[in-house]
């Protein structure tokens, strides 16, 4: 991958040490990514065996969280990065955190379909939702990581934004998940096991905004956790002035 | 959820109150020097263009920049070692608490006792530890042995040597090793009460544990005197300034909080100076 934003330095070295850590997030978060659409298939369609490869895979994203720690700590230590280079680290060291902690949610999506393939099935409605809710948070996830790759802050913030369609989401299906549990208690156990992967889903769509605040700090170099949504775009935008020194 | 959290500012503030490093402010610092429009010719080639900066006082300043981006004739400048170097000719001004030491009438010896310097090669006198630290007083006329012994090792003390060299105050300075021998100048120029302290790579010639010590000496030093450091290691500058100016080609190209310029600096080519990238 050429990128203008890691190339360029006197030391060609760094420059591909550099590069090999942006590309190995990349292949983390492709993989984390098919390991959600994996979970959510294999808890929509109550197919195990998906289920039980989404399970056994989750080693591997494990192992690229620590790799890519690995090669950011050497780059530390041997190059001590400054300004946007420092702030690169950062970014990937923060970022694949992220991407781990998705990874364990489909992972537990993945257990929680392995469940579902047992006995009964509850209403198909409910799934539907669920469908159009993972595949809102499979495509915020790729956002993020595409904002990532290129660098580009004002993708980041278009990407965050969709959280709020997720977090609603989430409300109205855990909302009609009580509602079926009253109508019959029978159905409590599998209903809760329903809203705590919708939960996990809801829990993907935060850790894919963390990814893209990590992506605005590496561009902008600007912390944007914790504010609204407006001044996010304001500072992307440059909009607000920087504190000056 | 990540939802805003409309506390969450607050909180910050007053969970890290008093160890945040917080981003320093120009403007919030008592300024010790001021420089204005400085010009500096060797001849025809102008070596510094237009450098108009604010120097704060008990802070410490880098300077940084590639080789010839005039950042040690910059740091001459203020104690005007530059008038000893033939063709050269500036204009412009620095002032030093509100006085142009480049205006008509400047006592230069006075000058350079209210700011002194400390050089690249530890430079003591061929004389004793004791005669190093005591020269700058005997030249000022001070006899009395008493003051004298007093402020001798109040300096020496001030740099962290008194331990090493209590015992044998009347050898010979070459006998130190060259950390040893930058500390003692360092309590030489000290010893006459200065109100700043130039460093022109200090630490260069030395080796990894004498930098810590001057590096941690000029930590102490910042509470009684300003300090300018020009220095090749960026990291030494991210280590040990409050600001840093970045130089290039004579003029001054970003000066911000040191915080700030290592971890987002404002122009391009101050990144790639410090990033290591060709512009």
């Amino acid at each position: 991958m050429e990128n203008k934003r890691i190339g360029g330095h006197y030391s060609h070295r760094y420059d591909a040490e550099l590069e090999e850590v942006v590309n190995r997030v990349l292949a983390m978060g492709g993989l984390v990514e098919a390991q959600l659409t994996n979970a959510l298939r294999a808890f929509i369609d109550a197919d195990s065996q998906i289920a039980q490869e989404v399970t056994e895979n989750d080693t591997r994203v494990n192992t690229f969280e620590v790799t890519i720690d690995e090669r950011c700590v050497e780059i530390l230590a041997r190059r001590q990065p400054a300004a946007m280079d420092l702030r690169l680290i950062v970014a990937v060291i923060k970022t694949i955190t992220d991407l781990e902690r998705i990874g364990d949610l489909a992972t537990a999506i993945a257990r929680m379909a392995m469940r579902q393939a047992e006995g009964d099935r509850p209403r198909k409605q409910i799934f539907r939702d669920i469908e159009t809710m993972g595949n809102r948070v499979i495509s915020m996830l790729a956002g993020a990581l595409d904002a990532f790759a290129r660098m580009d802050a004002t993708a980041a913030v278009d990407v965050v934004r969709q959280d709020f369609a997720i977090d609603s989401d989430h409300e109205a299906i855990v909302r009609q998940n009580v509602t079926y549990m009253m109508e019959d208690p029978r159905n409590i156990s599998r209903l809760l096991d329903i809203s705590h992967a919708v939960r996990a889903l809801e829990r993907v769509g935060d850790h894919a905004r963390n990814m893209c605040e990590y992506t605005i700090y590496f561009v902008k170099g600007r912390d944007v956790r914790h504010i609204d949504l407006s001044e996010m775009e304001a500072i992307v935008h440059d909009k607000k002035t920087p504190p000056e020194g | 959820m990540s939802q805003t959290n409309p506390a969450a500012p607050a909180m910050h503030a007053s969970l890290f109150e008093g160890n945040a490093r917080k981003v320093r402010f120009l403007s919030d610092e008592e300024i010790a020097i001021t420089v204005e429009n400085l010009d500096l010719f060797y001849g025809e080639s102008q070596a510094l263009k237009q450098i108009t900066m604010e120097i704060p006082a008990k802070r410490v300043t880098a300077f940084i920049g590639p080789s010839g981006c005039g950042k040690s004739t910059l740091l001459r400048c203020f104690n005007r070692m530059n008038d000893l170097v033939d063709a050269c000719r500036i204009e412009g001004a620095i002032n030093l608490h509100g006085e142009n030491i480049y205006r008509r009438g400047t006592d230069v010896a006075e000058l350079r006792r209210r700011v002194g310097m400390v050089f690249q090669k530890p430079n003591p006198f061929p004389k004793t530890i004791y005669e190093n630290v005591a020269y700058g007083l005997r030249l000022q006329g001070v006899k009395n042995k008493r003051v004298l012994d007093e402020v001798v090792e109040r300096s020496i003390k001030a740099v962290g040597l008194w331990d090493e060299v209590k015992d044998r105050l009347q050898s010979n300075a070459f006998g130190l090793s060259g950390g040893q021998q930058q500390r003692l100048v360092i309590a030489r120029a000290i010893a006459i009460e200065p109100e700043v302290i130039l460093l022109d790579e200090p630490t260069s010639a030395l080796d990894p544990i004498s930098t810590a010590k001057i590096e941690e000496l000029i930590e102490e030093l910042k509470e009684t005197y300003t300090i300018l450091i020009v220095t090749h290691n960026m990291q030494q500058a991210a280590r040990v300034s409050d600001y840093t100016a970045y130089m290039y080609l004579g003029e001054l190209i970003e000066y911000a909080d040191t915080m700030h310029l290592f971890t987002n600096p404002s122009q391009k080519a101050t990144e790639d100076y410090i990033t290591g990238r060709y512009g």
